[in-house]
């Protein structure tokens, strides 16, 4: 990865504000550190990261959105948190900050809508989240989201917090990714604090992502199915999530590995038998999965409600950067562990799975696909694990800025951060790939019909605790 | 004393429907437990859900009607008298000359037609997406019931509900093509009648998804107990149809006797065990049909049935 800085003028801006626009660059994130506005951009060709900075005049800088739409909500945020306007800005509501005066809603006209509010509190245990649907009959016309009553402040929180506590709150950033946001926060920190960590906690947390992501995948290819009350599948694929994270609570005394992954290296060893652990446990996953995989294809009820329902349009995937099953479903290939690249992955081999259809059926697949080289990867990881020291020692003052992209089970998570001379964290700025799938779920729904959102909704599985921060 | 007796025993069919229907609700939902490997909760849980909801308080929306609170009460009294009506143990009930299918099919009818009207009163954007589900799926139902009635009326000569069990009992019957046909309609109508998948979830906690659950979404407290003891009340009603039509065995016939009672108890309860069972595994191998697939699916039924009586016309022996 050659990741690059670069501070411009207004016309420095504009110019990157074009090639978004154009499709030569991908946003990765825009962010604010007061009174500079920084946006994190990914060369489509060389695959070169920029991050530019512009520094603000009156608390105000040109809009991103109006050209490039993925950045509107992100500027909405930035106006939120940090009161920097984005001037020209085609929508102005606030967007994490829910304030008294009604929220307006954009509109859809015609005879026969009806609009149907659902959420925030809704009738099974799940995040709050709302959803305004326009309707016209059964079928979808708009849906649009409200989201940020999750909010927790944890950027302010951050902000002046000594390093291991912002490694905390890093990791509570949205609790079903704890560990891609550890390894991301410790990438950071790592880069700022000029430290690497030692090859045997290197491995260790490349094990902990790959089962994270083996737990998220198996919860969720069963919340899929059922959703369409096949609950079947739900119920094995429970089963096998249970396992692994038994297995993660054995091997690292946390079932979800919360907190194990620290900059300079991991927390704790993997315990005594955790190998022996893990080749049980894939030996038992790698018997079962293949019958469940059978089983979604075999069952016609199930493949009529997945495929074709909810198409994510490639060039949407492609304009909005969309990480993770949802970008690779619609044909975006793209990972994070591939590039940027960080370690241990140069290393070990591994496919990036990519299907074209969009649908939710492509989005199962994905996930089903990333189950078995996630098990590629952990059984490689254990085979070829180093011995040694788990921590390096890291100063504990010194300015820096760090960044670092690590793929979560749903997508990539970037983190920058800046720390202030006496090694606090300045200013750190946490993105989850939900940013960028959020809105594509809006564009999937359309022209679908009301009952089939839940299963749309749950294909996507976008986080609400990490985007709301 | 025959009056007394006859009392007794259509009282006793009574509270055995009433009974009964908690429990197989539950058994059902222990049976599909048992299959996605889960433990289940107990077999008595639905009970325990309705004494719960009756020693609730109501929650009533600001907007809602008199007849919002008035059709909980409806839509029970109305199922519980169809329910009865049906031979479980014993044909001959002292109801049940007083109506025959057609009127039960009407009745339950009815009972929909106003818990469509409650689902649509409080004025939320489910309770109306419900309501009109539901009556889309109820226009398709009920025109495919009827034809069913048409064709067992045709074959045993009566519409009454004691003659048709009499008659499927009897050696008469044999193997004909055209009840085959009315059974699978008529399995169709029950899934689709009681809410269970394929057609909609009984378990579903999605509320754009749900059709039945959707419209009794603003009840509570001792309305939804009501509602939902209905709806167990319904299920048990189809599960008794379909065994007092095609399953009659072991009903007792009308005459004063113990022994034929008891049996006819023992059996049905051995009935809606089966049929139970097999409610639960069909659940557990299929998933739920879009919406719109509803139709084709309800228009199989109508179709078979039409195609039933269209074979009871050109010939006596299909």
């Amino acid at each position: 990865m050659i990741l690059s800085q670069t501070t411009v003028k207004v016309d420095g801006w504009l110019v990157a504000i074009d090639r978004l626009a154009g499709g030569s660059l991908t946003l990765l994130s825009l962010w604010a550190d007061p009174p500079e506005v920084k946006m994190a951009t990914l060369d489509e060709a060389s695959g070169d990261i920029n991050i530019i900075t512009y520094v603000c005049r009156h608390n105000q800088y040109p809009t991103v959105g109006v050209k490039h739409p993925p950045a509107i909500r992100l500027e909405r945020a930035i106006r939120d948190l940090h009161r920097l306007d984005a001037i020209g800005a085609s929508d102005t509501r606030p967007w994490l900050a829910h304030t008294a005066a009604p929220y307006e809603f954009l509109g859809a006209e015609g005879e026969a809508l009806h609009q149907i509010a659902v959420g925030p509190v809704h009738a099974g245990i799940i995040e709050p989240g709302h959803f305004r649907f326009t309707a016209n009959g059964e079928f979808l016309v708009r849906l649009e989201e409200r989201l940020g009553y999750v909010h927790k402040g944890i950027e302010a929180l951050m902000a002046g917090a000594p390093l291991d506590k912002a490694t905390k709150l890093a990791a509570r950033a949205s609790g079903d990714s704890t560990v891609a946001y550890g390894f991301a926060f410790a990438l950071a920190a790592e880069m700022a604090l000029k430290v690497a960590a030692p090859p045997r906690a290197i491995y260790l947390r490349a094990l902990m992502a790959e089962m994270e992501r083996l737990a998220n995948h198996f919860g969720d290819i069963g919340a899929i199915c059922n959703d369409a009350s096949f609950s079947l599948m739900h119920a094995q694929c429970g089963i096998l999530r249970e396992l692994t994270l038994r297995a993660a609570e054995t091997c690292f005394g946390h079932r979800l590995m919360m907190d194990v992954i620290v900059p300079g290296g991991v927390a704790r060893d993997i315990c005594e038998d955790g190998v022996t652990q893990l080749r049980v446990l894939l030996a038992e996953v790698r018997r079962v999965f293949p019958h469940l995989t059978a089983l979604y294809d075999n069952t016609a009820s199930l493949q009529d409600r997945t495929v074709t329902t909810g198409i994510v349009k490639p060039e949407y995937a492609r304009q909005f950067g969309a990480g993770g099953y949802i970008g690779r479903a619609s044909g975006r290939d793209f990972d994070a562990r591939r590039r940027p690249g960080y370690a241990p992955y140069d290393t070990l081999k591994f496919d990036v799975p990519v299907l074209t259809a969009g649908d939710v059926n492509a989005r199962v697949w994905i996930r089903i696909r990333e189950v078995e080289q996630s098990l590629g990867l952990v059984e490689q990881i254990i085979d070829s694990l180093p011995d040694g020291a788990i921590m390096s020692d890291r100063p504990a003052t010194g300015a820096g800025e760090g960044f670092a992209m690590t793929e979560a089970f749903r997508g990539d998570v970037l983190v920058w951060l800046r720390l202030d001379d006496s090694g606090h964290v300045a200013r750190c700025h946490l993105r989850d790939a939900s940013w960028f799938q959020w809105p594509l779920l809006e564009t999937a729904v359309e022209g679908n019909i009301v009952a089939d959102f839940p299963l749309c909704n749950k294909s996507f599985n976008c986080s609400y605790a990490g985007h709301d921060l | 004393m025959a009056v007394i007796y006859d009392f007794a025993l259509q009282g006793a069919q009574m509270l055995l429907v009433l009974l009964m229907a908690p429990l197989l609700t539950g058994f059902v939902r222990k049976v599909k437990a048992r299959l996605l490997s889960r433990q289940g909760p107990p077999l008595l849980q639905p009970y325990r859900d309705l004494l719960r909801l009756m020693c609730k308080d109501v929650v009533l929306a600001d907007n809602a009607s008199w007849l919002f609170r008035v059709i909980p009460y409806l839509v029970f009294a109305a199922t519980w008298v169809a329910a009865s009506l049906v031979p479980t143990f014993r044909s001959g009930l002292m109801f049940s000359w007083t109506a025959d299918l057609i009127a039960i099919i009407a009745v339950l009818g009815s009972a929909r037609f106003f818990l469509a009207l409650a689902g649509m009163d409080a004025g939320t954007s489910f309770g109306g997406i419900g309501s009109s589900r539901e009556v889309m799926i109820s226009s398709l139902a009920e025109p495919a019931m009827l034809m069913i009635v048409f064709v067992i009326a045709l074959i045993a000569g009566s519409t009454q509900l004691s003659t048709m069990a009499a008659f499927m009992n009897s050696a008469e019957v044999g193997l004909r093509v055209s009840l085959g046909l009315a059974l699978i309609a008529l399995v169709i109508v029950a899934v689709a009648e009681n809410a269970r998948i394929p057609v909609d979830n009984p378990a579903t906690h999605l509320e754009l998804t749900m059709v039945h659950e959707a419209m009794v979404l603003e009840y509570s407290g001792r309305h939804l107990a009501l509602i939902e003891l209905a709806a167990s009340l319904k299920l048990l009603l189809y599960v008794s149809l379909i065994a007092c039509l095609f399953a009659p065995w072991g009903i007792s016939p009308a005459i004063v006797a113990a022994v034929p009672i008891l049996i006819g108890v023992a059996a049905y309860i051995g009935k809606l065990g089966v049929l139970g069972a097999f409610l639960a595994v069909f659940e557990t191998a299929i998933a739920k049909m879009r919406v719109f697939r509803v139709p084709e699916f309800l228009g199989a039924a109508l179709m078979l049935a039409l195609l039933a009586t269209l074979l009871r016309f050109v010939s006596r022996s299909f």
